[in-house]
């Protein structure tokens, strides 16, 4: 009962967020400082991750590729594939909800704990336009970290697999090329705008209706990680049944 | 003139304001007091706006909130200035764009006009040279003085402070008391205060109402306090060890 209540809670939420917009002068500064702290500022350690992790793809394919029969363009088909398709929108959104989506709850509640939303509400502004609109708006350029992501990911995979001596250039390249499916990057895509939608609201959902003081703060950034990284891997199997299978 | 006619407020089972009346004057601190659980905050928050009373009027200058339709209620909301607790400052803003907030959202001033009335607005609560500091890096009573030219800056007719001095020492609250009322009479603002400090009381308290248990036990104004007779207004009155001298010293007829 408490989750249907939280659920709809969450709907309702989304409805207020749309209602009375804040000024555009001042609504347009704010999506810019959500892009430097969303966006901009998760460069870093997407970009880390994403080609250490592409790197290892690349070595564990080589190291399992025992059969002499399997050619060797296998490591790029697979780095390809795996970083296309799960790795980067999946995975790293998952990471996300982790670095994004604890400071966005955080910085809510913060602000609900310091009556600085109560403030908001009493000068007659839609706190919730106010606070998170710009958030999604900013992470309508998610899709641009996650192409990064792709970039250099397939890249850690190429360094790793050609400069570790586990194939050619030509052959990593070959693999990375064969049975290219244009879809497999709309598929991709598509499920990066939701994700990114659900990295801007469950988090700022918890942070806004969070009550108590600092440790609840802190208590409601681990549970708004929980549920955007469970709805993240729910809705990316129901995606992943409706559009490939 | 705030006029609040039989209100009553609930949250499930548990019965909050019991129905009262009362009338705050325009151009005067108006205080409400009373211990903690009496009903002060959600009545505060009742004339804010903010929670909507089951029963009962509250009348702005002879407009109900409640009658109004949304936008006519938000352009109340407008005209009202709220210094809360903690203050309530943003902290990603420096103090002058914390008071320059309000006129950026509200008004069509233009960019120079705004910064000119947020000057203004600042060296009347002393704070010139403090523009660019952040909250965090300035101390709780100068907090309070941002929170107040904030709650100022767009002139509003009704100043709602929830606490203004607390966890502030002795000296700066009664600067704050201070300049709460200097503030009040300059700009013929209806004000109304959420205390139980006691030297607020003394100090600014012109019409005062007490709180118990979600009803008006008793109002008058500083100088009726110490002569009140209910019961519950003494125990308050006199839980200060000073204040405790006070009445011993009354009852000696000293």
């Amino acid at each position: 009962m408490r989750y249907l209540h939280q659920i709809g809670a969450y709907f309702l939420m989304l409805k207020g967020i749309f209602g009375r917009m804040t000024k555009p002068s001042v609504l347009k500064k704010l999506i810019f400082k959500e892009i430097d702290d969303l966006i901009i500022g998760s460069l870093g350690i997407v970009a880390f991750i994403s080609f250490f992790i592409g790197a290892v793809v690349a070595i564990q394919t080589a190291l399992n590729l025992t059969n002499p029969f399997i050619p060797k363009e296998l490591i790029g088909f697979a780095s390809r594939q795996s970083i296309i398709l799960e790795f980067s929108p999946t995975f790293l959104s998952v990471i996300m909800a982790g670095k994004v989506g604890s400071f966005i709850t955080s910085s809510i509640g913060t602000m609900r704990v310091t009556e600085q939303i109560d403030a908001l509400e009493v000068m007659g502004i839609n706190s919730l336009n106010y606070l998170v609109f710009p958030k999604i708006v900013a992470m309508l350029f998610y899709p641009f970290v996650i192409a990064i992501s792709m970039f250099l990911g397939i890249f850690g995979g190429y360094v790793a697999g050609v400069y570790g001596g586990f194939v050619t250039s030509e052959q990593f390249i070959t693999g990375l090329t064969d049975e290219f499916i244009p879809f497999h990057i709309i598929y991709s895509f598509l499920k990066t705008i939701i994700f990114a939608f659900l990295l801007a609201t469950i988090p700022s959902f918890h942070g806004y209706y969070m009550k108590g003081g600092a440790l609840e703060v802190g208590k409601a950034s681990t549970v708004s990680f929980v549920w955007t990284t469970v709805c993240i891997i729910l809705l990316n199997y129901v995606i992943t049944q409706m559009l490939l299978s | 003139m705030i006029q609040v006619k039989n209100i009553e407020k609930s949250f499930g089972e548990a019965h909050i304001l019991k129905g009262f009346s009362t009338t705050f004057i325009k151009g005067k601190t108006n205080l409400i007091i009373g211990t903690s659980g009496s009903g002060k905050t959600v009545f505060l928050k009742c004339l804010l706006g903010l929670y909507r009373p089951e029963k009962g009027k509250i009348l702005y200058d002879g407009v109900s909130y409640n009658g109004l339709e949304e936008q006519d209620q938000r352009d109340l909301r407008q005209k009202m200035g709220m210094v809360f607790q903690g203050s309530a400052l943003f902290d990603s803003m420096t103090v002058f764009e914390n008071v320059r907030f309000p006129l950026e959202m509200f008004t069509k001033q233009s960019k120079s006009e705004m910064n000119d009335r947020v000057e203004a607005v600042l060296k009347r609560v002393n704070l010139s040279g403090a523009e660019q500091k952040l909250p965090s890096q300035i101390s709780g009573g100068m907090q309070k003085r941002v929170a107040i030219a904030r709650a100022i800056v767009t002139n509003p007719k009704y100043l709602f402070c929830d606490e203004p001095n607390s966890g502030l020492d002795p000296k700066t609250a009664i600067v704050i008391d201070n300049l709460i009322k200097e503030l009040t009479e300059e700009f013929d603002i209806t004000t109304v205060i959420n205390t139980h400090d006691m030297n607020s009381v003394m100090e600014i308290g012109e019409k005062i109402i007490f709180l118990k248990q979600g009803y008006l036990e008793w109002e008058g104004d500083k100088s009726q306090i110490f002569q009140a007779e209910n019961e519950a207004v003494i125990d308050f009155v006199y839980s200060s060890n000073l204040f405790k001298k006070v009445r011993a010293a009354q009852l000696k007829g000293l």
